[in-house]
Formats: C-alpha cells, structure tokens, sequence
C-alpha cells in the first residue's frame, strides 16, 4: 500500500516532467506568428490581411506587446518574425547568439513620434531641452512653458517598448550613449499608445509621446525644435521623409537568419511598391517613394 | 473479486486527482523559490526589497520594488476600506432584514458581480471612473491608486457579501430568540448577538476578499497608472507587484535576470497572500470548534 503511494507520486511527476520538455514541439505549424512593438501593430495586421487574400493558405497572426517582447519571442521559438520600432541591442545579440539564434533585420518604413497634449492647453512648440527636462520632471508645472497653472502630468509607455528605448535615447540621453538619464520614475508607465492618447484627451494636464500614427484631431501635437536649432518642426509625414523633424526612427521587421518559403515571401511583400504603399495608408512613412 | 479491483482502482483514482493539487501547489512554490532565490543571490535580497528605484532595461539595471510593494498595500488598503464596511453590511441586509423576494434579487445580483472578469471591469474603470476622479477630485490624473481602490472593491465585495451571509445565517436562532426574550430589541441583537457569533465567519470572509484583491492584475494594470514612484498619498499614480509582472513578463529573456526579478516579485506575492490566507484559515478553524 505505502510502496503503491511512493510509486504514485513518483509517475505523477515523471508526467509532469515528460510534458515540460514537450513544450517547444510547435515549429510544424502551417502559418506565420508576428510578435512586437505596438508602434507598428496596426501596419503588419494590414499587411497580414493583404497578404493573406493573396496566398489563402498561409495564415498569419500577429500580436502586439512592444519590442522587447518581439525579441524575446524571437529568441524563446514563439514566433516567426518580430516587430521592432528600434534596433536590436549589442546585448541582445550576444544573448541571441548563446542561444543559436541570428537577427537578420529589414528596415520596411520610418516612423516619426510625435508629442501631445490636450486641445486646451496653449503649449504650441517646445525645445529637445525643454522636452528633456518634462520627461526628467525637472520642470514640473506647464506655467514654467509658457501655459496655464497647471501640473505636468507625464504619459510615457512601458520600459518593453521601443518607442520608450528611443524616448529615452534621443530625448532624456540627447543621443549621449554615456549619459545614465532616465525617466522620472513619476511618469506613468501606459500599457498602450492609445491608453497614452485617451488620457491626453480627457486630461488638460497630460503630456505623452506616441508613433504619428496614432495623431488624431482630439489632440494637439507641438512643434519640436532640433538641438541647438531655432527651427520649430510640426511632425509631418513630408517632415519625417525629409528628415527634418528630430524625433524621427525606422522601423525593423527582424528573422531568425535569412527566412524561408512563407516568411520570406511575406517580407519581400512587405518591401514591395504595393507593400509600401499600406504603409502610407496607415500614416507612417514609406522608405523610398 | 472484481468489485475488489473496480474498488481499488477508483480508489487510487480519487487519491490521484487529491494529491495532483498538492504536488501542483509544491511544484510551482518550488520554481518560484528555484528562480527567485538564484535572482536574491546575484542581486541581493535587501537590495530588492528596499530599493526605491525600479528601471528593469536600463544599463545597469535597477530592480527595486520598495514602491511596489507599497503600491499593491496602498491599494489593497483603499480596497478593503471601502469594500469591508458595504459587503459585512450588504450580508447582514441580506442574511437578517430583507424580506423574501428582494433578498433572492440581491443575491442573484452579488453572485452576477462575482462573474464580471476583471478586464471588463477595468474598462469601464478606465473610461468612466478615471476622468470623473480627476475632475471631482481636481487632481492632476485620475490614474491613481484611489481610482484602482474603487474598482478593487467592487471585485472583492461579493466574496466578502457571500461568505459573511453564510456566516451569519449559520448562527443558531437560538442566540437570537434569547436576546429577544431578554427585551433586546433587532439592531442590538444584531450588533451584540449575530455579528459577535458570526465574527470569526466575517473575518474569514474579509481575508479572502482581500486576498483576492492583492493577486488581481488587469484591473490595476489599466487604472492606477503604473508610475514606480513612492506614492505620498492616495492619490498617487502607483504601480503595483502584480501589473509589474504582467506588463514586463513578455519582453523578459528565458533565464536572463530581468527573468529572475518576476519571479522575485511572484516569491513577495506569493508570501504575502500565503499569509492571508493563513490569517482567514485560523479564523475559519475557530469558527468550526465552537
């Protein structure tokens, strides 16, 4: 009876651990899955669609996330292709390459971020600088620009997302890969781009940074000047192309290696004429015109 | 001789299905501790606990969850103010003063509360509760640990409402007539009489909301902010233990010590309601003795 127990428990856990080391055994699958930054979420749907009409037998999912979780998924075999809104980290790679996994990336558009506030607030233009001291709180009342007396209340997204990493790395570090700045740790950490621009909506208080894309009426994006530069830029589809606006990025599509079959038809749409052209469709900016 | 076997076997099925709970619970208390315990030894353990600042992908990371910690007690304090005092009183209208057929209606409608997923609830929270709690308040946002209180209340009410009604319903009416017969009128009856029978039943009860509260993510994810700062009051953006988790896991690397520092969070969490719970089963034990 007691001997009949031990062998119980022992089979329940030789079960359990047989089905652990199961689990990675889904690469069989007949379709694509894309993970990543939510910056480009809506683009990649809209090229799965198209793409899907084009070849009926493949199917393609795809999941936001940020970036970071792009990456990891991409490095932990749960998807084909990752979303990036910036690109990968020196770090990354080294981690990717224990692992046997090689980042092959495509640059498939350019996005600018662009920042809002509330329709009522009289803020029309700020500097890098200034924009820079918000983030870092060190100013802290929208009197100290120019506006009403109001506090500043910061958006920012969450630290796995891409437009937070370029946030951080051309505004708070001012492209300084020395500097250690960081985001005040008061800023509110969004779990979405639009979560940022419907709180900025409602709250005349509120500042936030999100890709052009997500730029609508019910909001009022300001002008930002370069560094050591008087010229104000309004984020613009032709502003962002022609590289005068400041807060402008690519964005990547990354592979585990070169891709085959599916995958790589699916990229060499994405970069096609007729692939660009959704990308302009959903108010990014094409790479060639 | 084969209803002997048959006998055995279902025997041995029930004993199965008994144990796997409880080699589930083992396993993953071990895992936790597994990853947990490799993440306080690269890091160190008062580091992780008191460190103010938590900036998990910057270069060296931090991986502070003082401000955590005190988010998620902020928030489940709010929480338990504002569900203990509705959901005790709630049951006591339901158990003792109403009368038949708003008391079926009333209950139907707290177990119909139960059944609402959080998500949904902190949808509403965020489109409703949030713009009115900060023009109301005149506060600079409404994403704050108030604003996930509120909605967190709401979630724990009706565990809180169903088990304290049971509570009280099992007092004996003997208790009851007693009093009556010694001149007592209702409201002291129920004050001296049924809510100190019922006490360790409510207390119970309260525990169980309030643990229920502390592990619940997607509600606090979407209304309190989720600003690691140290909240100076209320009516502070916080974040909390749980939405850390949620919000980070997806770009963690598998084994990498942003990894680790989850699982850190899951062995603080884990501790926290394994108390709680512990805290409502001394209470609910010396329920059952009397």
């Amino acid at each position: 009876m007691h001997r009949a127990k031990i062998s119980l428990i022992l089979l329940t856990f030789f079960i359990f651990f047989v089905s652990c080391s199961f689990r990675h055994d889904n690469n069989e699958k007949a379709g694509i899955q894309i993970k990543g930054s939510d910056t480009i979420v809506n683009l990649v749907q809209v090229w799965a669609e198209k793409f899907s009409q084009n070849n009926t037998a493949v199917n393609v999912g795809v999941t936001g996330g940020g970036t970071g979780t792009g990456f990891a998924a991409l490095l932990n075999n749960t998807c084909d292709i990752a979303m990036a809104s910036r690109k990968v980290e020196e770090k990354e790679i080294n981690i990717a390459k224990e692992h046997n996994i090689f980042y092959e990336e495509y640059i498939v558009g350019l996005d600018g971020l662009a920042v809002l506030i509330n329709k009522d607030n009289p803020v029309q233009k700020l500097t890098m600088e200034q924009l820079r001291d918000i983030f870092m709180a060190k100013i802290t009342n929208w009197n100290q620009l120019g506006g009403q007396n109001r506090p500043i209340v910061l958006l920012s997204r969450e630290s796995n997302s891409g437009t937070h990493i370029f946030f951080k790395e051309q505004v708070i570090r001012q492209a300084d890969i020395n500097s250690k700045d960081e985001f005040s740790p008061k800023a509110l950490l969004m779990p979405s781009s639009q979560a940022i621009v419907d709180e900025i909506y409602q709250n005349p208080n509120a500042i936030g940074y999100v890709g052009i894309g997500f730029m609508n009426d019910q909001t009022k994006a300001v002008a930002i000047s370069a560094r050591n530069s008087n010229d104000f830029i309004y984020p613009s589809i032709e502003n962002v192309m022609s590289g005068k606006y400041p807060i402008s990025r690519p964005l990547y599509l990354y592979t585990n290696g070169f891709p085959k079959g599916f995958v790589k038809d699916f990229i060499d749409y994405t970069l096609s004429e007729q692939g660009q052209k959704v990308v302009a469709e959903t108010s990014f900016v094409p790479i060639k015109k | 001789m084969n209803s002997k076997i048959t006998d055995y076997i279902i025997e041995k099925i029930i004993f199965l299905c008994g144990i796997i709970a409880i080699v589930f619970v083992v396993l993953i208390f071990g895992f936790l501790l597994k990853e947990g315990f490799s993440f306080f030894k690269e890091y160190g353990i008062f580091n992780f606990v008191f460190g103010k600042y938590w900036y998990p992908s910057s270069d060296p990371a931090s991986y502070g969850v003082f401000s955590l910690i005190l988010g998620s007690l902020l928030v489940t304090l709010g929480a338990a103010i504002i569900a203990v005092p509705l959901g005790i009183m709630t049951a006591l209208f339901i158990a003792e003063l109403a009368p038949k057929g708003i008391k079926d209606i009333l209950k139907s409608v707290v177990e119909l509360m139960a059944a609402i997923p959080s998500v949904v609830l902190g949808f509403v929270g965020m489109v409703t509760l949030v713009p009115l709690v900060r023009s109301v308040l005149d506060i600079p946002t409404g994403l704050t640990a108030f604003s996930g209180s509120i909605v967190l209340g709401f979630m724990a009410m009706p565990t809180i409402v169903s088990i304290s009604e049971d509570a009280i319903r099992s007092v004996p009416w003997q208790y009851k007539e007693g009093a009556y017969a010694l001149g007592a009128t209702k409201w002291q009856t129920i004050r001296r009489v049924v809510l100190k029978a019922a006490m360790p039943g409510i207390i119970a009860a309260v525990m169980l909301g309030i643990g229920r509260v502390i592990g619940e993510t997607m509600a606090v994810l979407m209304v309190t902010g989720n600003a690691a700062a140290i909240p100076h009051s209320i009516f502070d953006p916080v974040r909390t233990l749980t939405a850390t988790i949620a919000a980070e896991m997806g770009e963690t690397v598998r084994g990498g010590l942003h990894y680790r520092a989850l699982f850190g969070i899951g062995l603080v969490l884990f501790m926290i309601t394994f108390l709680i719970n512990f805290i409502a089963d001394l209470f609910l034990n010396k329920n059952k003795k009397r």
